[in-house]
C-alpha cells in the first residue's frame, strides 16, 4: 500500500477511495470526485495534497479509504504508476467489468 | 437434509435489521467508517479492490436446492451473475453496492442464510469434508458435530474478540479431506473401544508463517467436544498475543509457549469448563444427530451406468475423475469442478446454480456440497441417474472431467479482487488449465494438486500444493515463487519454496518444465507427483525449473 506516498514534481500523486453507497473506485477532481482516473488532479506538492487528504477525509459521507498514491503524468492526463493502481483503474482481467465496463456503457450512451 | 430452526431465522433476521440500521446511520453521517467498519465486517461485507464484497456463510459447506437457488438468485439481482466458492466453502459476491446489502441479508434470512462471522476475530465457518455422511471410509459422520459447534460459537459472547480469526475444521473420513492439520483446531472423528472421540489438533495454519498443527489429545471423548473447545480457545484468548497482528494466531500462542504449556493450561481450564456443561450440549448434539439421517436410498440396478461407460468414453472418463466412492452400493458422490480450462477457478453463474439446484432435486436426495477446493459436490446420486446427470452438466459447460488433475487449481481471487493481494492469481490459474489442455498431458500427469495465492496470506492454499504458487509484487512487478512437495491430505506437509521466483509470462513454461521432468524420472503411471516428488527430493525438479542454474 502507498498510504504513505508524499507527492513531489518529480513523483506527483492523485487521492483516490471508494464511493461509500456503490463502492467503485474515484479519484480526487477539481471539483470533487470522478470515476475517469484521467481527470484526476496531480499533486506535486506534498502541503497541497496534504489539505486536499483533509478534505477527502472530511468527506466521509461520500468516500471509504482515500489514500494519496504515485501517479504519472500522460498525454490525457495522470496515468498509474503502479500495477495495482492499473487494476483499480480499468477492472479485473478475467471478466470485462469494473471501470472498463462502465466506460464502454457510457460512450454507448 | 439439515432444516434450519425457526428461532435461529428469527434471530438472523434480527441480525439483518440491525445491520440495515447501522447502514442508515452510516449513510446519514452518524457513524463514522472507523466506527462503521468493525459492524460491516462482523457481518462479511469488505471493501475490496474495486468494490464492497459480500461473504456468506454456508455452514460446512452444506446447502439445500432452494438456498442455492437464493444465491442464484443474489447474483443475478445484486452482482454481476455469479458467485465465487471460496476455500472456506463459503460463497463471496464481488459487486454488491452497500445501500444494497441489507436486502440481500434478508433475502438470505429468508432461507435460514446469513453472513454472520464470515469476518473478524471470531470463530469462522466450521469446514467439514464435503463427503460428510456420504464417504465410504467415514467413521462418523461429522456433521451434527459442525452444526453443534456452529451454533455454540455463533455470537458466542466469550469469542467475539479474539486476538485474531480461528478456525475449526472437522473430519469424519478414514482419509483427512478436511485439512485437519492446517486449521488452529483440526478434529479427526476416530472410535476406540467401540466409543466415539476425537483426534483433537491444535496450532496448524497457513498465512505468512505456515505451520502444520499438533495433536494434543489422542482422543477426546464426544461428550466433552465442546467443553474441551472451548477450554482451548479460552486459553487462547487470554495468552494469545495482541501486540502484534502477524503473531496473534493460536499457531504463534502454541510454537512460542510449547504444545506442552499450552496443553496443561488447557486441560485444567477444560476441568472448569467441564462443569458448567449440564448436558444441554448433548441434547443439542442429539437433536442434530437426528437432524442429519441419510435419505431414503433407492435400491435399483445400475447396468445402465455401466453399459454407458463403455459406450461412452467421454463419460466414462468424466466418471474416473469426477467420482467419490460412497457408503451405499449403488450410489457414487458427484463432484462437479468449477474448474473449465479459461474459466475462473469457483466462479459460478447463476444459471449454473439454478441449475445445481434442479440436479440436487431430481438426482440426489436435495442435497448440495460446497467443497473447500472451489466445486460442489452432490453427496448422494445413484448410479443409474449418472448418465442423465452428466448430459445435463455437460450441455452447462459444468462436466469437465479434471477432479483431482492439473487444471483443478485452487486460487485465491488474487489482485483481479483482493485489496491484500501483491499480485493476481486467476490468469496465472487460467493460462496452466488451457495450456495443459491444449498439449495433451493432464491424463498422463494424473493426480495433482496446485494451488495458488496472490499473497503471503495463502487463502489459495498454496503451502499445501504439490506445487505451489505464491504471487508477490518484486520492484513493482509481479513474480511467482513456486512450492513444491505440499500436501493437505494423507501426509499433510508444508511446501518448501523451490528458488528465485518468476515472472508472470515465465509461469507456465516453468511449470512445463517441471511436469514433463515429472513424467521423465517417475516409476511408473501410479506414481503421483508429490510421490515421486517424496521418493526423489527436490534435486531433479529444481534443475527443470532452473536449467540455466543447472547448465552453469
Amino acid at each position: 500500500m502507498s498510504k504513505a506516498f508524499i507527492p513531489t514534481p518529480a513523483k506527483p500523486g492523485v487521492i483516490t477511495a471508494n464511493d461509500l453507497r456503490e463502492g467503485h473506485n474515484v479519484w480526487m477532481c477539481d471539483d470533487g470526485w470522478t470515476v475517469d482516473p484521467a481527470q484526476a488532479t496531480l499533486f506535486e506538492d506534498e502541503a497541497i495534497a496534504e489539505l486536499a487528504m483533509l478534505k477527502a477525509i472530511g468527506q466521509s459521507d461520500r468516500v471509504v479509504g482515500p489514500y494519496i498514491v504515485e501517479a504519472r503524468r500522460g498525454p490525457n492526463g495522470p496515468e498509474p504508476a503502479h500495477f495495482r493502481e492499473a487494476f483499480r483503474q480499468k477492472g479485473p482481467s478475467n471478466y470485462f467489468h469494473g471501470i472498463q465496463s462502465d466506460k464502454t456503457q457510457a460512450a454507448n450512451v | 437434509m439439515f432444516d434450519v430452526r425457526p428461532v435461529e431465522t428469527d434471530y438472523v433476521r434480527h441480525r439483518a435489521a440491525q445491520f440495515r440500521a447501522q447502514v442508515a446511520r452510516r449513510l446519514d453521517g452518524s457513524l463514522t467508517e472507523e466506527e462503521f467498519r468493525p459492524l460491516r465486517l462482523m457481518n462479511g461485507v469488505y471493501l475490496q479492490l474495486h468494490a464492497y464484497m459480500l461473504r456468506v456463510a454456508i455452514p460446512y459447506g452444506t446447502i439445500s436446492p432452494d438456498q442455492m437457488r437464493m444465491l442464484a438468485h443474489l447474483a443475478a439481482t445484486y452482482d454481476k451473475g455469479y458467485g465465487h466458492w471460496t476455500t472456506r466453502q463459503n460463497i463471496q459476491f464481488n459487486w454488491p453496492r452497500l445501500v444494497d446489502i441489507p436486502d440481500m441479508l434478508d433475502e438470505l434470512a429468508s432461507v435460514g442464510m446469513h453472513a454472520i462471522q464470515t469476518s473478524g476475530n471470531t470463530i469462522r465457518n466450521v469446514t467439514t469434508d464435503a463427503f460428510a455422511g456420504a464417504a465410504s471410509d467415514e467413521v462418523a459422520d461429522p456433521r451434527p458435530y459442525a452444526e453443534l459447534l456452529r451454533s455454540w460459537s455463533t455470537d458466542h459472547a466469550e469469542f467475539q474478540f479474539l486476538p485474531r480469526k480461528f478456525k475449526i475444521a472437522i473430519s469424519g473420513g478414514a482419509r483427512d479431506r478436511a485439512l485437519v492439520a492446517a486449521h488452529d483446531i483440526g478434529l479427526r472423528l476416530v472410535e476406540k473401544d467401540g466409543k466415539t472421540g476425537f483426534e483433537v489438533w491444535v496450532g496448524g495454519g497457513l498465512g505468512r508463517t505456515p505451520m502444520l498443527g499438533q495433536v494434543i489429545r489422542d482422543f477426546l471423548p464426544e461428550q466433552d467436544l465442546l467443553p474441551y473447545i472451548e477450554a482451548i480457545i479460552a486459553t487462547y484468548n487470554l495468552s494469545g498475543r495482541r501486540d502484534n497482528k502477524y503473531k496473534a494466531r493460536i499457531k504463534i500462542t502454541v510454537s512460542e509457549r510449547g504444545l506442552d504449556v499450552f496443553k496443561a493450561e488447557t486441560e485444567e481450564e477444560f476441568q472448569h469448563r467441564r462443569r458448567d456443561f449440564h448436558g444441554a450440549d448433548r441434547e443439542a448434539l442429539a437433536i442434530f444427530k437426528d437432524r442429519f439421517t441419510a435419505p431414503a436410498f433407492r435400491n435399483a440396478p445400475f447396468a445402465g451406468y455401466e453399459a454407458e461407460r463403455q459406450a461412452n468414453p467421454a463419460f466414462r472418463s468424466w466418471t474416473d475423475t469426477n467420482l467419490h466412492a460412497h457408503r451405499v452400493d449403488g450410489y457414487a458422490s458427484v463432484i462437479v469442478t468449477f474448474k473449465a480450462p479459461g474459466a475462473t477457478p469457483g466462479d459460478a453463474s447463476a444459471d449454473q446454480m439454478r441449475l445445481l439446484a434442479d440436479l440436487a432435486e431430481r438426482y440426489g436426495h436435495n442435497d448440495l456440497r460446497i467443497m473447500h477446493d472451489q466445486n460442489v459436490a452432490l453427496p448422494h446420486v445413484h448410479k443409474s441417474d449418472l448418465p442423465s446427470l452428466y448430459l445435463a452438466l455437460r450441455e452447462a459447460g459444468l462436466a469437465t472431467a479434471n477432479a483431482g488433475l492439473t487444471s483443478d487449481i485452487i486460487a485465491c481471487p488474487g489482485m483481479d479482487y483482493c485489496t491484500l493481494a501483491t499480485a493476481r492469481s486467476i490468469p496465472i490459474a487460467q493460462e496452466i488449465a488451457e495450456h495443459f489442455r491444449a498439449v495433451g498431458l493432464e491424463d498422463e500427469i494424473g493426480n495433482l494438486n496446485i494451488r495458488i495465492s496472490g499473497c503471503i496470506n495463502a487463502c489459495g492454499h498454496h503451502h499445501l500444493g504439490h506445487i505451489g504458487i505464491l504471487g508477490l509484487d518484486r520492484a513493482g512487478v509481479e513474480n511467482y515463487q513456486i512450492t513444491l512437495g505440499g500436501d493437505g491430505y494423507d501426509i499433510p506437509a508444508i511446501g518448501q519454496r523451490a528458488g528465485a521466483g518468476f515472472p508472470a509470462e515465465e509461469v507456465v513454461p516453468a511449470i512445463d518444465r517441471l511436469l514433463r521432468a515429472y513424467l521423465e524420472v517417475r516409476e511408473d503411471a501410479s506414481e503421483r507427483f508429490l510421490d515421486a516428488y517424496r521418493r526423489l527430493g527436490p534435486a531433479p525438479f529444481k534443475a527443470a525449473l532452473y536449467p540455466e542454474t543447472t547448465d552453469a
